[in-house]
């Protein structure tokens, strides 16, 4: 089953060649990184996470949403999600290959990544992160794996992965919850100090992965014969909408708080992405952007009608992932460290090669979904062969 | 069964490419021994010389053990009785002096590369 | 045939797994089992340090102990703010204490300058999130240390530290390092978090850590920085603390910081 990924079309090739291209370039600038060290990035002593650690955390948020699909699908039985599934967990595997590159090239000392295991240190979250996010890898790989490899086959899948399958499901839960706790419970950094922290994690999670995977089957729509049907687009539609909804909800609701205790100590941060502060507003532009991307997508996303235009939901997925990927990853990443624990200001954008690394890492994650979902295209069309 | 050309083919470039290097070897020398140069006056080391030989890494591994971690200073050595100052710096380069005439000598031939001195420094540079 | 070959594939990634990741992780649950790992100090010594800023406000006092620290640990000297490596330096009073100032709070004590360093605190956050205890509090002598070996360089200690103690080393630090000539302390490679370290190669000689000898060396100035255990009721620094009104960085927080401040 695993040839398929190299059966495929001139298209299919120079696809897989373009990924290339971009990890080849991002290897260039990561073997910078490693002589000259993490001083080739734009982060500082105050400001010691950046694009990196920002896109880890949204990108684990899509790994997690995984179980958005295999959910109504595995427990509720919901019939229309079939040919869904396969796409959001082979997408939950990318985008967890892409969330441990993330963090590797993040590492000042990365020959070392193994001493995480070598000493296991049970009170640090950063251990359990790393722990989960290896076992949620396999599990999805595994799941994967054997159901489509028994649907190729015609047959049930073997009745030991259904306990795995409900495994996942929690599982997909605690990623994203433990990465929230990464940041949630530190008492330094009073702007993600906050318990609706993993709350806001999960729900923009299920928004942002859903409308990726819209984008995606839309995408195997129009240039395979790989349909996942129309109900399942919508369905997964109106599951952005609602997690948008709540998303939107949680973050009114952390205003709230800021604002009406109209305590400096929790106001700052927001003041900063609102209007700057003390006269550094590098990410007032990006913020309300995002902010207005938010509130269009979801201003229309609440219409059914709208939704059923399927070039119009892509447009507004696309939003959705935009706004929540400004506001998940610096947004919340670098505003932490605004102000510092000395009350000073620095802020932070990102360097050219950090930006290569980072679209590299990207690459890796493409290059891996799109043998994988090359692996469905191609077992799918073979199998409806056979059926007629 | 078409392959079995490509494969035999394959098999050839696996042996050329991994015998190559024995081959170049063949001829009996395989390089001069290093030659390290030893502290004068001092006849003996922390330990054993064979012992130093094959264990010195591992002893520098529980000396930075014991110094970091658990704040100990001296070291008893098993085969001499006497004890030491668990220190790269101050006890082991006290004796050999400089890298290049001792350390590098077996690293080099070996092809290995400690890390060592991206931070610990020797007596001549202090 | 593609059975076979699926067959072996998935033990052979079984197997890679299970010894990639079993031996090590029993290993490791094995070591972290065993007595001396807490992250807490035992009721040891507690090395502790109060800070008299009434004569450290002459800037000679001040220079002297950064110097001395700059000396003693080959710190390097970077210019750049962004990637600057500091141990000890000097901050203003509203910045490190700033639960402590108000809309009329007076100028001069508002810009009073105060050296600040790593407290090491007794229920330390980034000891509580290093995820290798490459940063670990000491059993025996309560010092919040660095083991330059392990650290992998995630720098969560440096989000987790309320206190702004902790630097980074973005680049090699070899070229920065000024004083000539060197001190016999290693110097950190790149990649490594670093922090003041209450001179631990010192105090295991039975010595005082280098800025507050440098402090005491300055005519006037003795006990400018004051050295001491804390769970002996008979140190000078337990004496101190109970003589004079003291207060420590963001008390509220919880991390039980040991630098103590006479303002």
């Amino acid at each position: 089953m695993l040839e398929n990924a190299f059966r495929g079309s001139r298209k299919y090739w120079a696809l897989m060649g373009f990924w290339v291209v971009v990890i080849a370039a991002g290897m260039a600038a990561y073997g910078l990184q490693l002589t000259q060290g993490l001083t080739v990035t734009g982060m500082s002593r105050d400001v010691s996470w950046g694009l990196y650690i920002a896109q880890f955390t949204f990108l684990v948020g899509v790994a997690a949403s995984a179980v958005m699909v295999v959910l109504p699908y595995y427990l509720h039985n919901y019939k229309a999600f079939g040919r869904m599934v396969i796409l959001g967990e082979f997408l939950a595997v990318s985008a967890v290959i892409m969330c441990m590159l993330f963090v590797f090239v993040d590492m000042g000392q990365p020959r070392r990544v193994a001493n995480v295991i070598l000493h296991p240190t049970p009170n640090s979250v950063m251990f359990w992160d790393f722990m989960v996010l290896i076992v949620y890898l396999l599990l999805n790989l595994v799941i994967g794996l054997v159901t489509f490899d028994a649907e190729r086959k015609g047959a049930p899948p073997p009745r030991w992965i259904k306990p795995v399958i409900y495994l996942s499901i929690p599982w997909a839960v605690s990623i994203h919850t433990v990465t929230a706790f990464l940041y949630s419970g530190l008492a330094s950094r009073a702007f993600w100090l906050t318990a609706i922290l993993a709350p806001r994690f999960i729900a923009s999670a299920f928004a942002s992965g859903p409308s990726l995977l819209i984008i995606l089957a839309l995408i195997l729509r129009k240039f395979t014969k790989f349909d996942v049907g129309k109900d399942a687009i919508q369905k997964l539609g109106m599951i952005v909408t609602y997690a948008m909804l709540i998303n939107v909800f949680f973050v009114l609701v952390e205003l709230f708080t800021a604002l009406y205790s109209n305590m400096p100590h929790h106001l700052h941060a927001f003041e900063y992405l609102a209007v700057g502060l003390h006269g550094k507003a590098g990410l007032v532009p990006w913020m309300r952007v995002s902010w207005l991307l938010t509130i269009v997508a979801v201003a229309l996303l609440v219409f059914p009608k709208v939704r059923r235009r399927e070039g119009v939901l892509a447009v507004l997925c696309v939003m959705v992932i935009a706004g929540i990927w400004i506001e998940k990853g610096m947004g919340l990443v670098v505003t932490g460290f605004i102000p510092s624990p000395l009350g000073h200001i620095t802020e932070y954008s990102p360097t050219g090669p950090e930006v290569l690394i980072t679209l590299g890492v990207y690459g890796v994650g493409f290059l891996f979904l799109t043998a994988l979902y090359k692996i469905v295209i191609n077992v799918r069309e073979r199998t409806e062969q056979i059926i007629g | 069964m078409s392959d079995k050309g490509k494969i035999f083919l394959g098999v050839l470039l696996l042996i050329v490419v991994v015998g190559v290097p024995l081959w170049f070897a063949l001829p009996g020398d395989s390089g001069p021994a290093p030659e390290l140069e030893y502290p004068e006056g001092e006849s003996q080391c922390v330990e054993h010389k064979e012992y130093m030989t094959a264990f010195h890494m591992d002893l520098l591994d529980e000396w930075r053990d014991e110094v970091v971690r658990e704040g100990k200073t001296e070291y008893t050595s098993k085969a001499y009785g006497r004890t030491y100052e668990m220190s790269l710096t101050g006890t082991c380069m006290k004796c050999h002096q400089k890298r290049d005439t001792f350390c590098n000598r077996c690293h080099d031939y070996a092809d290995v590369y400690p890390y060592c001195w991206d931070c610990h420094l020797e007596p001549g540079e202090l | 045939m593609d059975d076979n070959r699926r067959d072996f594939l998935r033990k052979a990634g079984g197997a890679a797994i299970g010894l990639g990741l079993g031996f090590p992780l029993l290993r490791g649950l094995a070591t972290a089992s065993e007595p001396g790992h807490g992250i807490e100090a035992a009721e040891s010594t507690q090395w502790a340090m109060l800070v008299d800023t009434r004569k450290c406000l002459d800037e000679k006092v001040r220079d002297a102990c950064i110097e001395a620290c700059v000396r003693a640990h080959n710190v390097p000297v970077i210019s750049d703010p962004e990637e600057e490596v500091k141990w000890i330096w000097t901050e203003k009073y509203e910045h490190t204490f700033p639960e402590r100032v108000h809309d009329r709070a007076n100028e001069s004590l508002r810009k009073r300058p105060v050296l600040v360093l790593c407290n090491h605190c007794s229920s330390p956050p980034c000891v509580r999130v290093c995820p290798t205890q490459a940063t670990w509090k000491r059993e025996g002598d309560g010092l919040v240390m660095m083991d330059m070996h392990r650290c992998i360089g995630c720098r969560y200690c440096m989000a987790a530290c309320p206190y702004g103690a902790r630097s980074f080393n973005w680049k090699d630090p070899r070229p920065y390092i000024k004083n000539k000539p060197l001190s016999a302390f290693p110097t950190r490679s790149m990649g490594v978090v670093e922090k003041c370290d209450f001179c631990a190669e010192l105090l295991r000689k039975g010595l005082q850590p280098a800025c507050v000898e440098a402090a005491n060396k300055i005519p006037g100035k003795e006990g400018a920085l004051v050295f001491g255990d804390l769970s002996d009721p008979r140190s000078d620094l337990s004496v101190m603390l109970k003589r004079n009104h003291t207060i420590v960085r963001k008390a509220s927080l919880g991390t039980g910081p040991n630098v103590y401040y006479i303002i």
